[in-house]
């Protein structure tokens, strides 16, 4: 008998469906869906270019089942990697010129930006969402634009709040505060204990803009309203400001020129006692790969927790989402829809996210019962990342405006500038309005 | 009777006389460099000029917009601090680089001993990557783990840590500092150069007559080393003032701008921030500057009354 490519994919979506009933980490909806699927072109190549991974086991799982994939289709897929800054500079390029990876990882907004040059996911997309119980509207929300998927949200990193549990318990808090108020008093204890807390000030793409967003948000500022009309000049916008400040004064100095990995840095050195960051950090700590007993005392003390409550009332956060887009001009738009079906069913999915070990949180619900977020108390605080992001550009339309504003670092200068005494909070709430008009355009 | 032979001579062909005319050679040999620059060089540099009169954003062509880019530019605080930035990064940088350049050229050029090795070794900043030396710098320059802080605490000198990155004064000098550093080596090697040039017997008839070192250096060094002074300095500033490297790892343009400069932010406005047009725009606003630069360097210090040490 001769198996044709058809009959291998459709063997091997067979086999994820069967997995998926005997599954061992979904959930049980609705997996009695019709299967999809494509028969890739022949001779097909992919090239793949992904971020670098911050969890070894995130980029080990992802060529694992590449690979299984390759068996299974014989398309062969070759993966690069770049620094995860450095994918949206390559992407926009390789949008704007037509060539380049036939797929790629890209980060928030990204998609928006040139949707007209990316192949429509729709059809899977909606397969996807059916079979797995639907999406997370958050990560949704940056994957699709007027009802169409541009690309598949594949996962949210959670940012957290990390902290040293000795330190907190030295400072007279016997729990971690839940509320902002709480968490300032908590800092400033800290601080006199001669253990500061630090934040990102600086020009850090997912750092700086976590805690600037974090900041904004749960006083219940927001850039634009619905209309995409510029808000951020506003009482609560004040609030925040005047809370960064005093928070600032807790911290550890230099915060203002801290880029991504500077956070980091100083926590695993025991330098500060509370950081916002992925649980890449813990990682670090728990991997050891050099064996520092230091570390390793460090790792027994950490404990990570959501950021704290502001005003608003409810955990609103910006996290980084990263999607994974096709691009128009791949020759093979088949063999590639057939891929990212591939990786995105289950037990790719569920491996993989299990491998990232609490660093990739996954878009599709069915995937919330992975049993990685039990496997480590400090992995809880992650869980949720997709379920309650907040998208960019809050509460505007994604797109152009939201990406460009992100990335001339309007929110993240405006607290900085503000806490560093260079400017009032009025003046820099002014500056800062004055320069998103400029993005939406007023 | 034998018939005269006459020698009839041949007039060359049309492609043999093209093939010995010096201008038809001359404009052969010169095609493939003019071809070159006129795909690598003319053709980019036309499309940033076009590009920034239009709104092009990244995947999305734009149209023509006048100068609206510039109008936008021209009310934008940030872009104007980018303009101070890079001028007061420019003239500080590439000023410590003449003078400490000058200065290890003429040391270099007295009698050493390792003489070849340690113009080797003034090299190597030159050799050495910038990505590579910009993050060597980072870590001199942090916060927290800063050796320079470590150093001056250990010694008693101060009793905290410099914030070299993150107060914007001490920004702007460190990143100063990493650029002279890393330029000296360019200046110094080119001087030298030059300083190898100027016959001993011109120093030798200046002592007869009675010069001093100074009277040497000023009457004899400086003149004749002008034009080199002018080719090197030209050069210096313009690699200073399109730096994009040791910015975009040390300090992406932060603290709040302080330190971005013309080219770093229109990097973070072209390509980050998907506005194709205004990066664009931001690119051409520096060719004046350039320009001036250079006109400066070929119009002013190549005056020979100049180089001869005399007013205008």
């Amino acid at each position: 008998m001769k198996f044709t490519r058809r009959d291998v994919i459709r063997t091997t979506a067979g086999a994820a469906v069967a997995g998926a009933l005997g599954s061992r980490f979904v959930g049980s909806s609705a997996f009695a869906q019709e299967g999809l699927t494509y028969k890739p072109e022949e001779g097909a190549k992919l090239r793949l270019l992904r971020w670098s991974p911050f969890v070894q086991g995130d980029e080990d799982q992802w060529l694992k089942n590449t690979k299984r994939f390759t068996e299974a289709t014989g398309v062969d897929v070759r993966v690069d990697k770049e620094s995860w800054e450095d994918i949206r500079p390559k992407a926009a390029v390789a949008a704007n010129v037509g060539s380049g990876p036939d797929l790629m990882l890209v980060w928030f907004d990204d998609p928006h930006q040139y949707p007209d040059k990316l192949l429509d996911v729709t059809e899977l997309g909606d397969y996807l969402g059916k079979k797995y119980g639907g999406w997370h509207d958050g990560p949704k929300q940056y994957a699709t634009r007027e009802g169409k998927f541009l690309g598949l949200p594949l996962a949210t990193i959670g940012n957290a709040i990390v902290y040293r549990e000795s330190w907190v318990k030295e400072a007279g808090f016997s729990e971690f505060p839940k509320d902002t108020a709480g968490f300032l008093e908590l800092c400033k204890a800290l601080k006199a204990k001669g253990h500061p807390a630090g934040f990102t000030h600086g020009h850090g793409v997912g750092d700086g803009n976590n805690y600037a967003h974090w900041l904004l948000w749960s006083h219940g500022g927001q850039m634009v309203d619905e209309a995409g009309k510029v808000t951020i000049n506003s009482p609560e916008t004040l609030k925040a400001i005047q809370y960064a400040q005093e928070l600032y004064k807790t911290f550890i100095p230099g915060t203002e020129s801290w880029l991504d990995v500077n956070n980091n840095r100083a926590f695993l050195a025991g330098e500060v006692s509370v950081i916002a960051n992925g649980i890449s950090v813990y990682n670090t700590a728990k991997v050891n790969k050099d064996k520092d007993p230091k570390l390793t005392e460090i790792a027994k003390d950490m404990r990570t927790t959501n950021m704290p409550i502001g005003p608003v009332g409810k955990s609103v956060e910006l996290y980084q989402v990263t999607t994974a887009v096709i691009f128009g001009y791949t020759p093979y738009p088949n063999a590639a829809k057939a891929y990212l079906q591939f990786m995105f069913e289950d037990p790719q999915m569920s491996d993989w996210i299990t491998s990232s070990a609490g660093y990739c949180c996954q878009t599709l619900k069915a995937f919330d019962s992975n049993p990685v977020w039990k496997a480590d108390p400090n992995n809880a605080a992650y869980a949720k990342a997709s379920a309650t992001l907040r998208p960019n550009g809050y509460a505007g339309p994604l797109g152009y405006a939201s990406a460009a504003t992100m990335a001339d670092y309007v929110l993240v200068d405006m607290f900085a500038k503000a806490v560093t005494g260079q400017a009032t909070p009025q003046e820099a709430m002014e500056e800062a309005e004055k320069r998103a008009n400029r993005y939406y355009r007023v | 009777m034998a018939v005269p032979s006459v020698a009839v001579q041949r007039r060359p062909s049309f492609l043999s006389r093209l093939a010995e005319s010096r201008n038809t050679l001359g404009l052969g040999f010169m095609l493939p460099a003019a071809a070159l620059l006129l795909v690598f060089l003319t053709y980019p540099l036309g499309l940033g000029v076009w590009l920034g009169f239009t709104d092009t954003r990244i995947g999305r062509p734009g149209i023509y917009i006048g100068v609206e880019n510039y109008e936008y530019l021209w009310s934008d605080s940030v872009f104007w601090l980018s303009v101070f930035n890079t001028l007061l990064y420019t003239v500080s940088a590439s000023t410590l680089k003449f003078m400490l350049g000058l200065w290890l050229a003429l040391i270099l050029n007295e009698k050493l001993p390792f003489k070849s090795f340690f113009r080797a070794v003034v090299l190597l900043p030159w050799v050495v990557p910038t990505v590579l030396s910009a993050i060597a710098f980072w870590w001199i320059y942090d916060s927290q783990f800063s050796i320079l802080s470590w150093a001056l605490q250990q010694m008693g000198l101060i009793d905290h840590r410099i914030n070299f990155l993150g107060d914007p004064t001490n920004a702007r000098a460190s990143v100063i500092a990493a650029n002279v550093w890393r330029g000296i080596p360019f200046v110094a090697i080119t001087l030298l150069a030059g300083l190898q040039t100027i016959p001993q017997s011109l120093y030798e008839a200046a002592t007869l007559d009675g010069a001093s070192r100074w009277q040497l250096f000023r009457h004899v060094t400086l003149p004749l080393l002008t034009p080199i002074i002018a080719i090197t300095m030209t050069f210096s500033v313009l690699f200073t003032f399109t730096d994009f490297q040791l910015i975009y790892v040390l300090t992406r343009g932060g603290p709040v701008n302080a330190t971005h400069l013309m080219a770093t932010l229109s990097f973070q406005r072209g390509i980050s921030g998907g506005q194709l047009g205004e990066g664009a725009a931001i690119a051409v606003a520096m060719i004046p500057f350039l320009l001036a630069a250079i006109l400066f360097s070929y119009f002013g210090l190549q005056r020979r009354r100049w180089q001869q040490g005399g007013g205008d």
